[in-house]
């Protein structure tokens, strides 16, 4: 399982794997929305949290075909469904690397990012918490509707469709931790229901997207 | 090694053979053939597990080394890189041995990307060699092997079940494998199943 992780990471970072396309679309997300929203810095950091969590949450939506498409296209899951790795395994792998290579990087250019929205860097990293808690529900979901979608011909507009009611309750804690760190309360309630959305779906996922991935195999 | 017996296969919901029997043996290798569409890469689906059979019964080891039309490679990694991969999903043997068998060692540090169709299919096979399976079930090996390469699957097919292997493999070419057994799937052809085309069925 190391190793289908190991090699998932090594081909997103090398050329034409798609690593930097999230971080780039978030960047770029957070730099036009000054210019769409105006000059007014007081307004900017009211809509901070929320347009942060959505502008990570909607570039995490950018690769997720990719987790298992290329795969099923070169016919590598039907050699990984005939090797002796279960297609859980497969599963954690897949969402563990696209976790690594979307969200953690995501989390880390938050708060920095935060400050083009004048949103203070105290505040910005609670924001990069919340993502750290917060994304890897992201990936595992969007791994599962991957899973869901095998095989369907540009399933794009499909996946985003499945996934993206899973990914409301994540988005509302996560910008809600962050809008209360703002105001000064107390915001570990939110993140401690970030985190179990995160743990739900690491426990719960695996098995349903394993045996996606096997009837959709056949 | 590998016992099948009254075996159903279909695809897309098709029914395409039936009451298919056979069994395989350590040390010896089966060739199917039969026409195209005919149900050989569904069968070949169902004994590797990638496929629920409609009925009957497949008695194999619990993982086979399976090589289908795809040969399952990442462009952007280097042969050897491809290879190390799947000797460490099967805890298999080394990629060197499947450097050696097809006279890959020139090409290892090649993205396989950069190679040709048949340079491209030798990688695919020899991940066979380092899959560590005893049986080995595959679909169309030869396709886009020259003469010369054709030679070095048959003298690695030969290593493979001198060592007590075992292959079930499709083939449209003849092969030239002496201890191989042929089976001409056409007699286990579903009853009921007119031709392929419409054009077809109007002939019968």
């Amino acid at each position: 399982m190391i190793h289908l992780f190991l090699r998932d990471v090594g081909l997103s970072v090398r050329s034409g794997g798609g690593f930097g396309l999230a971080l780039i679309f978030f960047l770029i997300v957070v730099t036009l929305i000054p210019f769409a929203l105006g000059p007014d810095q007081s307004a900017l950091a009211v809509v901070a949290p929320g347009v942060l969590w959505l502008g990570a949450l909607l570039a995490c939506l950018l690769s997720l075909d990719r987790i298992f498409g290329l795969d099923f296209e070169d016919g590598t899951l039907d050699l990984l469904a005939t090797s002796p790795l279960p297609q859980e395994a497969v599963y954690i792998a897949k969402a563990a690397a696209h976790w690594l290579t979307t969200g953690l990087p995501l989390a880390l250019a938050a708060p920095v990012l935060g400050v083009l929205l004048n949103l203070d860097f105290e505040i910005g990293k609670i924001l990069g918490l919340s993502l750290l808690l917060g994304t890897p529900a992201l990936s595992l979901i969007g791994a599962f509707g991957a899973s869901l979608t095998l095989g369907v011909k540009r399933g794009g507009l499909l996946l985003s469709l499945l996934v993206l009611p899973l990914y409301v309750p994540s988005l509302i804690f996560g910008a809600q931790a962050v809008r209360l760190a703002g105001q000064g309360l107390a915001y570990d309630g939110a993140l401690v229901l970030l985190s179990a959305i995160s743990l739900g779906a690491a426990a719960i996922l695996p098995f349903a997207s394993g045996a996606a991935l096997r009837i959709n195999l056949r | 090694m590998l016992h099948v017996s009254n075996l159903s296969v279909a695809r897309g919901g098709m029914t395409l053979l039936s009451g298919v029997d056979f069994a395989l043996n350590a040390g010896q290798i089966l060739v199917l053939r039969g026409a195209n569409g005919l149900g050989k890469t569904s069968l070949l689906r169902c004994i590797a597990g990638l496929q629920n059979p409609v009925e009957g019964q497949i008695t194999a080891p619990e993982t086979v080394a399976y090589s289908g039309h795809a040969d399952g490679l990442k462009g952007q990694m280097t042969v050897l890189e491809n290879l190390a991969f799947w000797s460490s999903i099967y805890h298999g043997p080394s990629a060197e041995v499947a450097l050696d068998a097809y006279d890959l060692h020139a090409l290892a540090d090649r993205p396989a990307a950069n190679l040709s169709a048949g340079q491209k299919r030798r990688l695919g096979l020899a991940r066979m060699q380092v899959s560590g399976c005893a049986l080995w079930v595959m679909d169309e090996p030869t396709v886009s092997l020259d003469a010369d390469n054709v030679a070095l699957f048959r003298a690695a097919l030969d290593r493979h079940v001198q060592s007590g292997g075992a292959a079930v493999i499709t083939s449209h070419i003849d092969l030239a494998i002496a201890s191989a057994r042929l089976l001409d799937l056409t007699r286990f052809k579903a009853r009921g199943l007119m031709g392929s085309t419409a054009f077809e069925e109007a002939l019968e």
